[in-house]
């Protein structure tokens, strides 16, 4: 019987030193992001001073606004349980539908904006139904119509550009131009200080981490995701849901057009390359952060604002340019091994 | 000499202790049943035993050496073999029971890198003739019922040599005949010297076949009873209370009927029935796994649909679409298996105790759309003490409880608002006697709607209901008493 005890002892202080490790881990993991990119502010800091003036943090943060708000929008599809591939094609065709309503058909900030945002929440729409009506897998829904949208941008102009004077595959010269109204989007600051996309990130962060993580909307929309069989027992349309998702992904991603056609001032037909890759992996680089190990908002932007800071402070120390997609991947890829990788204790 | 020794085997979990100074042994040639509540240390013990988990301190001795496995696949090389509850796990869709059964084998290193149907056919046989029964070769393993699985599992198990099989649940999806078929096979494995260590909750089965039970309770084994076993004695020691009977008078239907069904066919070749269900009745319907249970209750949850037939709830037609409308009309369902169909997976929104219980009821409780106010947690406050729900608060995670307490916040989402009609499928699995005893008394407290309950155990429908109707082919085929002895004889007939 002594020799029980004895042997118990020292097997329960164990426990508690593991538990006690294992919380400070817990600890760690959750402000893993947060450390690192305190320690990346203040790395850079120290090696160009530069780096910490007001101006050139408003420049990070306008750089990621676009990243974050399509972001945002992945960050809901992923709740539903869905993936919304055709979110950067979207955003593209949006930037061209903003300038071929100005360039072409003459119309003003006034009339552009809504228009661009209804086409974004029509392709969500179309996204749903395939996903929703038809039952086809959300990737390949999606997959498909980011195909369809980057060829449908090309034909209203040949496949040629838009700016001003575009002569349009009838011949004629088209009249309007950019309202400059429309161009405040992308190239003003409120106060002088704060860019007006920054801004725009700024509440479509907080709208969405609202809805989101508040709302009984938000609730619904995770536990379709979580367990769709029990939502729908549960008495909500998961169809509605999912709708809900796909649409408010698309209208992000037509206002991340807008804030790019505004900053640019023309319709380029290539615009938008790497925007669903640096979207995509802003939302999962969000998994890490706090420790949540699930789509979150708050988590997305500080994904994507963690790559700005990083990309940004290289290329002032000269690092060059082609390295970036590199340094994003590996962001990445450590994000996730700190999201799934790390062990958990088993349950009892 | 003993088989199998387990000499003071402990193993925590952090704070939780989950085996504390377990000591047991097991002989050749025996069928030992492990009972025990949830939570009592059973899983914990057969994942040591199994070589999935490492024991903190203690010494296992298996054929007078120690054993001390760090994988399920050293267990296996000593002669520990487990068969799992889950058995859509030991196959798949598209694989013959052949190759399922020489799955392990084709893992292996060193066979040969093509394989013929005549070999694997052939290999197949020979552990067939090991495990000493049938099986039909060529099937597609989608196309076995539960019961077939878990033979193959346990052949698959048995073709290298075992010395120990370890049951958990096996009969938990098991009609009485399938159970019986597999007694008898286990029955003759032991004769043949193997010791079977068998995981339940259900007398019935441990009756049947146990040579010796061993009760676990607060991570230790607190008895030990052989043949013949006080059954009673066991559950006692298990619950560490007195058994009452759970079951009060039973009650006559009376008032106007909250429920009706007329010429209702569940598939289109069926018979059609009728059914009646009264204000502050608890039936029971009961019949084998596949006769049309759950499919019948999903079609009065809008889950799906009749073939034909009319329902009536309250003497309104009832012909819900969605469950959202089935909801609205006043009928709520706990469906089969609360992981599937009801719960969030863990670390998810939604996953909290709380949140389990409001999600159907999001709408009515947050009219603004905002989640502030507290009111569900006061709801899982109420919950917690009139369920006598074991948990650390309202916001603990639901994973954090144990099968019998998750049940019990299943039902207690759907008594969080008033109802009609409660439809509860299975609504025991998984859930020990103790908490059993709980659900029952919560269920059968409420006089002001109508319960439906659908098992496939007939003790819990006769425990649980003033009336018992068993189903059969998709047909409610008789409507007996509830009296035991009517009962036995209507099922095991």
């Amino acid at each position: 019987m002594t020799s029980t005890i004895d042997e118990a002892a020292p097997v329960q202080r164990n426990a508690n030193r593991v538990g006690w490790l294992a919380d400070l881990g817990t600890a760690l993991r959750s402000g893993a992001v947060f450390i690192l990119l305190a320690a990346l502010l203040f790395g850079f800091s120290a090696a160009e001073p530069a780096f910490a003036n007001l101006g050139n943090l408003m420049s990070i943060l306008q750089a990621v606004a676009v990243v974050a708000i399509l972001g945002a929008g992945v960050t809901v599809t992923l709740a539903v349980g869905g993936f919304d591939l055709s979110i950067g094609a979207i955003a593209a065709s949006s930037v061209m539908a903003a300038s071929y309503a100005m360039i072409v058909w003459g119309l003003g900030a006034i009339a552009t904006v809504p228009l661009v945002l209804a086409f974004g929440a029509l392709i969500g729409l179309v996204n749903a139904f395939l996903i929703v009506r038809l039952k086809v897998p959300d990737l390949l829904a999606t997959l498909s119509i980011m195909f369809l949208l980057s060829g449908l941008q090309l034909i209203p102009t040949a496949g040629r550009s838009i700016s001003a004077g575009l002569i349009l595959p009838d011949g004629t010269t088209a009249t309007g131009a950019y309202d400059p109204a429309f161009l405040l989007i992308g190239r003003t600051s409120l106060a002088g200080i704060v860019p007006v996309s920054v801004v725009l990130m700024a509440l479509v962060a907080i709208a969405l981490f609202v809805l989101t993580e508040r709302t009984r909307i938000g609730r619904l929309l995770f536990a379709t995701g979580g367990n769709e069989v029990a939502t729908r027992l549960a008495g909500a349309s998961t169809a509605r849901l999912k709708m809900l998702a796909y649409v408010i992904s698309g209208t992000l991603a037509s206002l991340g057009g807008i804030v790019i056609a505004a900053r640019v001032g023309r319709g380029d037909v290539s615009s938008g390359g790497s925007l669903l890759m640096d979207a995509v992996a802003a939302a999962l680089i969000g998994f890490a952060v706090l420790g949540k190990r699930r789509p979150n908002v708050l988590g997305t932007i500080v994904g994507a604002v963690f790559i700005g800071v990083l990309l940004n402070g290289l290329t002032m120390l000269n690092a060059p340019y082609y390295t970036q997609d590199f340094v994003k991947g590996a962001v990445l890829v450590g994000a996730l091994a700190l999201t799934y990788g790390t062990v958990r204790s088993p349950s009892p | 000499m003993p088989l199998l020794h387990v000499d003071a085997l402990s193993r925590s979990f952090q704070s939780t202790r989950a085996l504390v100074n377990t000591s047991l042994t097991i002989a050749a040639g025996k069928i030992v049943a492990l009972m025990g509540a949830n939570g009592a240390g059973k899983s914990t013990l057969v994942k040591i035993l199994s070589g999935v988990l490492p024991a903190d301190s203690g010494v296992i001795t298996l054929n007078g050496r120690t054993y001390a496995p760090r994988s399920p696949a050293e267990a296996a090389a000593a002669g520990v073999v487990t068969v799992h509850q889950s058995t859509g796990l030991v196959g798949a869709a598209g694989l013959t029971v052949a190759d399922t059964l020489l799955l392990t084998r084709f893992c292996q290193r060193g066979q040969p890198f093509f394989v013929s149907r005549s070999s694997v056919n052939r290999q197949a046989q020979a552990i067939l003739d090991i495990a000493g029964f049938d099986l039909p070769l060529d099937r597609d393993f989608a196309d076995l019922t539960a019961a077939d699985r878990q033979l193959v599992a346990i052949a698959r198990a048995l073709a290298n040599r075992a010395d120990l099989l370890i049951l958990d649940e096996p009969t938990a999806s098991l009609s009485i005949a399938e159970s019986q078929r597999l007694f008898d096979i286990l029955k003759r494995l032991r004769d043949g010297g193997l010791a079977i260590l068998y995981i339940s909750h259900r007398t019935a089965d441990l009756q049947a076949i146990a040579d010796r039970v061993l009760v676990m309770r607060g991570g230790t084994v607190a008895g030990a009873f052989e043949r013949p076993i006080d059954f009673d004695a066991a559950i006692e020691t298990m619950i560490g209370r007195k058994l009452q009977s759970a079951r009060p008078g039973i009650r006559a239907p009376e008032g106007p009927p909250v429920f009706e069904m007329r010429d209702a066919r569940l598939l289109p070749g069926s018979l059609p029935f009728d059914l009646t269900v009264h204000t502050g009745e608890v039936v029971a319907i009961t019949g084998v796994l596949g006769a049309g249970k759950s499919r019948l209750l999903s079609a009065i949850f809008g889950n799906g649909r009749l073939a034909a037939g009319e329902m009536y709830l309250d003497g309104r037609r009832h012909w819900p679409k969605t469950p959202a409308e089935a909801i609205a009309a006043g009928v709520a369902m706990a469906a089969e298996d609360r992981h599937r169909s009801s719960l969030m997976p863990a670390d998810w929104p939604g996953s909290s105790l709380a949140a389990t219980i409001s999600l159907p009821h999001l709408s009515k409780w947050y009219p603004r759309g905002l989640l502030f106010g507290g009111r569900e947690r006061r709801e899982a406050e109420q919950a917690i003490d009139r369920l006598r729900i074991k948990a650390s608060g309202p916001l603990a995670p639901i994973t954090s409880l144990s099968g019998g307490n998750q049940q019990k916040v299943v039902l207690a989402r759907w008594e969080a608002e008033p109802s009609r009609l409660l439809l509860l499928d299975e609504p025991f699995q998984g859930v020990d006697v103790g908490a059993r005893h709980d659900i029952i008394q919560a269920i059968r407290s409420r006089s002001d709607r109508a319960t439906l309950i659908a098992t496939s155990d007939p003790e819990e429908a006769y425990e649980v209901a003033d009336r018992i109707l068993i189903i059969d082919h998709h047909s409610l085929a008789a409507a007996p008493g509830a009296a035991r002895g009517g009962l036995s004889e209507e099922i095991h007939a």
